[in-house]
């Protein structure tokens, strides 16, 4: 238990997957010019990648493992990946419309989300079990939801300010996120 | 053999993924820490594009058009598991320096992009050059990143000692939020040449193209990454269309 604990403040705090490893880093920068839009992209984000730490580790271990083809692990991560976010969309959109309403929008900007195969190669990579993985999934999905949420909420006050025009758009959101990984830093005392 | 090196100085300079187009950012900052880590990535890259590129320009005819892009996946990511044995065999030291970013070179958007908008559409030798020029460019873009963070960051380039002994390192440059400061002003210094370059009336229309990074507030209908968004909202009106077809039937 104290494991799986310390495992999830690993990965939600202390190695956050954005603003120190710089995986999924397009959505983070994207979607995140209003606090309403980047809650809504983190909660897609936690549900994807749970599910997809969940069944690539199930097919890691019963499938790779069993016919020892672990080599092919980026081929078929990959597939499955792509294959989950399709099937979760097509049922949502059937079976539960208005979580499809909120959270639909922001399904197909995952597939192409490198997050999600990240933490599926790094689960596999520190041979973690399905449980582990799946806990370690979710814990990065939460560091990923914080991080885009707090930088959303910055982004709308940097709005009303006076910035030198070549620094305008993108390059004052990542000094932004460049401060904020400097705070996140200071998270490497918890473990 | 015009056109071949008509691509490599189109991919090296004109059209450089990483510092003209921004496509690619995050293995751009994950693995600059050292000018010898971003050669490595970039070269893998370059290997794996090239080839890809190959490849997918003999099989144009043959995939289907519905099936394309998991068709290209599947075909780049058969060229990463490959790369990724090559590394671990040989160059083990750059294998455990990268560690994750290597399997991540299947959705770097720069191999995706390419495959999608050259070499589906174009004979073998052209996309073949086009690959290698992109890839140049990549390497090209990533080891000037590298060597500028370890400079500033270690005082070193490739291992070497340059700076003197009293230079104190600024070792937060060859930490992550380094990272986002070194692109933070790469992307200002691109902002500028465009708005110099508008000015004088050039066409800067290819600068920042590959992506902004912002597709919900990006106007540019053109990119290629739009279906991001565009198809994410055109789903939601056809949603609510449905609805409301389905309601009136009701009634």
């Amino acid at each position: 238990m104290k494991e799986l604990i310390l495992i999830a403040i690993g990965s939600a705090l202390v190695n956050n997957v954005v603003l120190s490893q710089f995986l999924g880093l397009c959505p983070f920068l994207g979607v995140s010019k209003k606090v309403k839009t980047a809650a809504g992209m983190g909660a897609a984000v936690i549900f994807v990648i749970t599910l997809a730490s969940f069944v690539a580790a199930v097919i890691y271990d019963f499938v790779l493992v069993k016919f020892d083809i672990t080599y092919l692990k980026t081929i078929v991560f990959i597939l499955v990946i792509a294959a989950l976010v399709q099937f979760v969309e097509m049922f949502l959109k059937k079976f539960m419309v208005s979580l499809y309403e909120s959270l639909g929008v922001y399904l197909p900007l995952i597939t192409t989300n490198c997050a999600v195969l990240g933490i599926a190669l790094v689960n596999v990579q520190k041979s973690y079990s399905v449980f582990t993985s799946v806990v370690n999934g979710f814990a990065t999905a939460i560091g990923f939801t914080v991080a885009i949420v707090i930088l959303a909420g910055i982004r709308e006050k940097i709005e009303y300010n006076d910035i030198p025009k070549p620094f305008q758009g993108m390059p004052i959101v990542l000094v932004t996120a460049g401060l904020m990984a400097i705070a996140f830093c200071g998270f490497s005392g918890l473990l | 053999m015009n056109k071949c090196v008509e691509r490599l100085y189109n991919g090296l300079l004109k059209e450089n993924p990483t510092f003209v187009l921004m496509l690619g950012m995050c293995p751009t900052l994950a693995v600059t820490t050292s000018a010898m880590n971003g050669l490595g990535m970039g070269l893998t890259t370059m290997v794996v594009l090239a080839l890809s590129n190959a490849f997918i320009s003999l099989l144009r005819k043959v995939i289907p058009d519905k099936v394309r892009i998991p068709a290209f996946i599947v075909i780049i990511a058969s060229f990463v598991t490959v790369m990724e044995l090559l590394l671990e065999a040989f160059i083990p030291s750059l294998y455990s320096a990268l560690g994750i970013y290597i399997p991540l070179i299947v959705v770097n958007c720069i191999i995706l992009g390419r495959a999608e908008s050259y070499a589906s559409k174009n004979p073998i030798l052209p996309s073949f050059f086009d690959g290698v020029g992109m890839g140049l460019g990549f390497t090209f873009a990533l080891t000037c990143i590298g060597a500028v963070r370890e400079i500033i960051g270690a005082g070193q380039i490739f291992g070497l000692t340059i700076m003197p002994a009293s230079y104190v390192p600024a070792s937060i440059f060859i930490m992550a939020p380094g990272a986002f400061f070194v692109l933070a002003v790469l992307t200002a210094i691109q902002n500028y040449a465009k708005i110099k370059g508008e000015e004088k009336g050039k066409d800067m229309s290819k600068v920042g193209s590959g992506c902004s990074e912002d597709c919900m507030n990006c106007g540019d209908k053109g990119c290629s990454k739009r279906f991001y968004d565009t198809a994410a909202d055109q789903k939601k009106n056809d949603h609510k269309e449905e609805i409301k077809t389905e309601e009136k039937e009701e009634a």
